[in-house]
């Protein structure tokens, strides 16, 4: 069942738009907040929220890269693999990365603390290489930047 | 110089407040706008500016807003969608003014969605954005409490709503009528055209539709008139622009200057020139989706005209520089492989056709390739075009590689005849 929480703040952004289902990206991610990511039994109790089919609201959850339909750790990494990121350096931070976490793209740490995905531009390109992590954007990687950065997490 | 776009971007990047922005003259082309001109009279003058669309395409937007209809027995209510999303690669412009000047962005707004008479306006803002995300969320509070937005804004009797949408993430949401299905809360696959947005668009609605850094013109071509705009830029486009250089320049950026400076101004005064050793090759002039130029077109002017004369686009005017030591294949391959992903799967040609140009170059890039493959993509080049496809994504994505198939067919057949690929150990 989704939490009295999660039932309010998905009325208040269904209020955006002239059809309930409209909000129904926003609604996956008010949720996704909450819990981490979007198991089945939740998707269907959103979609009976917004009066629509569990069905149409899996093609759309499955359409979009920021829509988990998959447990995910603690904290996503995101790493930018677009052209400007590649230019400077992309490869050796994504191996770097992969070796200290131990996992490759798409998986989580035994830990459950960080689950790694590759992205495209995060629009900072002038900073290259970046990467973010949950909401904050880490520039101009390197290998010692990355230690430092993965120690500051949980 | 003047600087209209950036003039009010602190050195730290923090915003100005509602009252400081003011302060710095913000709202008085809204006030103008709304008490002194009628909706056409708005829309004429941003006409008369030739203020071109910023989001790559380069549009007259006075002639966009043209396209609504307008009177009481439209369809209502009309609709503004602000294309925030900038996830076109190498490409963070629009990021510079969200986070600099949330303000400036929001007063365009209300002032285009009185020139159409839009009663709603969204701002479709990519999910990576968190900080523009903090800053236009404030910002739009601000503008609600002082009565910027909301019904009968500064006593003229015209409402308007604004809501900012957080976008989940893929490429294929910047093409228009995609953006208006992710809006509507389906997937966002393009739509058949026609009919066109300003006619029949978000939930069937009359629906204008404009790049960030576009509607952050509009206030000072409102405050100081459409000449004083036009005399801003070298060229007949209007304006200044938002230019950037990333890869490796010593100090890669982003730069307002008048719209038609060189290549060379913005890669040698601003981005600093190259990094020491290095030597410049080729360059996409306006993100992932432009034909390549090379050395020699340094001194062409980065205005729609010029750089569509000199085969290429200005797309979003932010540059990416290929050094002598980056790989142009392997440089494609990532290119092909982001437009492979990123389609929307709905047409066969970008669908298909993407994925096995990724593997081809995918395979020459690892030494895998045969000679027959140069013909194969060049071919692919020649069938994936506007017409053929739904979108402009894959043909978007056939502009970097016929380029690079003109300019640098030598380097795909080293990798074929060295079986590997010549640039990696360098």
């Amino acid at each position: 069942m989704l939490s009295e929480q999660e039932k309010k703040e998905i009325e208040v952004v269904a209020g955006h738009y002239p059809i309930k289902r409209a909000a129904g990206i926003e609604a996956l991610k008010i949720v996704q907040k909450h819990r981490g990511w979007i198991s089945d039994e939740v998707l269907s109790h959103v979609a009976d929220a917004l009066e629509m089919s569990p069905t149409d609201l899996d093609a759309v959850a499955t359409f979009y890269n920021f829509i988990f339909r998959r447990p995910v750790g603690r904290h996503v990494i995101l790493v930018c693999n677009s052209v400007s990121c590649w230019i400077m350096g992309y490869d050796t931070i994504v191996s770097y990365l992969k070796d200290r976490l131990g996992i490759g793209f798409g998986e989580t740490t035994g830990d459950g603390r960080f689950t790694l995905l590759p992205n495209v531009c995060l629009g900072a390109c002038d900073r290259a290489p970046v990467m973010m992590i949950d909401d904050q954007l880490y520039v101009n990687l390197d290998a010692e930047k990355i230690d430092k950065i993965l120690g500051s997490y949980d | 110089m003047e600087k209209p776009l950036t003039q009010n971007i602190r050195p730290d990047g923090t915003p100005l407040n509602l009252a400081e922005y003011e302060k710095a003259g913000g709202y008085q082309g809204l006030r103008k706008a709304l008490t002194q001109l009628s909706p056409g009279e708005v829309t004429q003058l941003v006409l008369e500016s030739n203020l071109r669309g910023r989001g790559g395409a380069g549009f007259p937007t006075g002639r966009k807003w043209s396209f609504v209809p307008m009177g009481d027995d439209v369809p209502q209510p009309k609709y503004l969608v602000i294309n925030a999303d900038e996830m076109e690669p190498a490409t963070f412009k629009d990021r510079l003014l969200m986070e600099g000047d949330p303000h400036q962005l929001i007063e365009g707004i209300i002032i285009a969605a009185y020139a159409v008479q839009a009663g709603i306006a969204y701002i479709f803002l990519r999910r990576a954005y968190v900080t523009a995300r903090q800053r236009l969320k404030q910002a739009i509070e601000e503008a609600c409490a002082k009565g910027y937005l909301g019904r009968n804004i500064l006593g003229s009797g015209f409402n308007l709503e604004l809501y900012l949408h957080m976008s989940a993430g893929r490429y294929i949401c910047g093409e228009e009528t995609a953006l208006l299905n992710a809006l509507e809360g389906k997937r966002a696959i393009p739509r058949s055209k026609p009919p066109f947005p300003p006619v029949v668009g978000l939930w069937g609605k009359p629906t204008a539709f404009n790049n960030v850094e576009t509607i952050c013109n509009v206030p000072h071509i409102i405050r100081h008139g459409p000449v004083w705009f036009k005399d801003l830029s070298r060229v007949p486009d209007g304006g200044t622009k938002i230019y950037g250089a990333s890869g490796k320049v010593r100090r890669p950026g982003a730069w307002e200057l008048p719209m038609g400076v060189t290549i060379r101004e913005i890669l040698e005064e601003h981005a600093g020139g190259m990094q020491d050793g290095l030597t410049l090759r080729a360059l996409l002039p306006g993100g992932a989706s432009t034909d390549m130029l090379t050395a020699e077109n340094l001194d062409i002017p980065m205005d729609f005209n010029s750089m569509q004369e000199a085969g290429s686009r200005l797309g979003t005017g932010t540059i990416v520089v290929i050094d002598d030591r980056t790989c142009i294949v392997g440089l494609l391959a990532n290119l092909m492989q982001f437009f492979a992903q990123e389609s929307c799967g709905w047409c066969t040609p970008c669908r298909e056709g993407l994925a096995w140009l990724t593997k081809i170059l995918n395979a020459m890039e690892q030494g895998r390739g045969k000679p027959e493959d140069i013909d194969h993509l060049r071919l692919h080049t020649r069938l994936i075009t506007l017409g053929r496809t739904f979108c402009a994504l894959a043909p978007g994505a056939m502009e970097p590689l016929q380029s690079a198939l003109m300019y640098f067919e030598d380097d795909f057949k080293r990798h074929i005849h060295e079986k590997s690929c010549p640039w990696r150990d360098l």
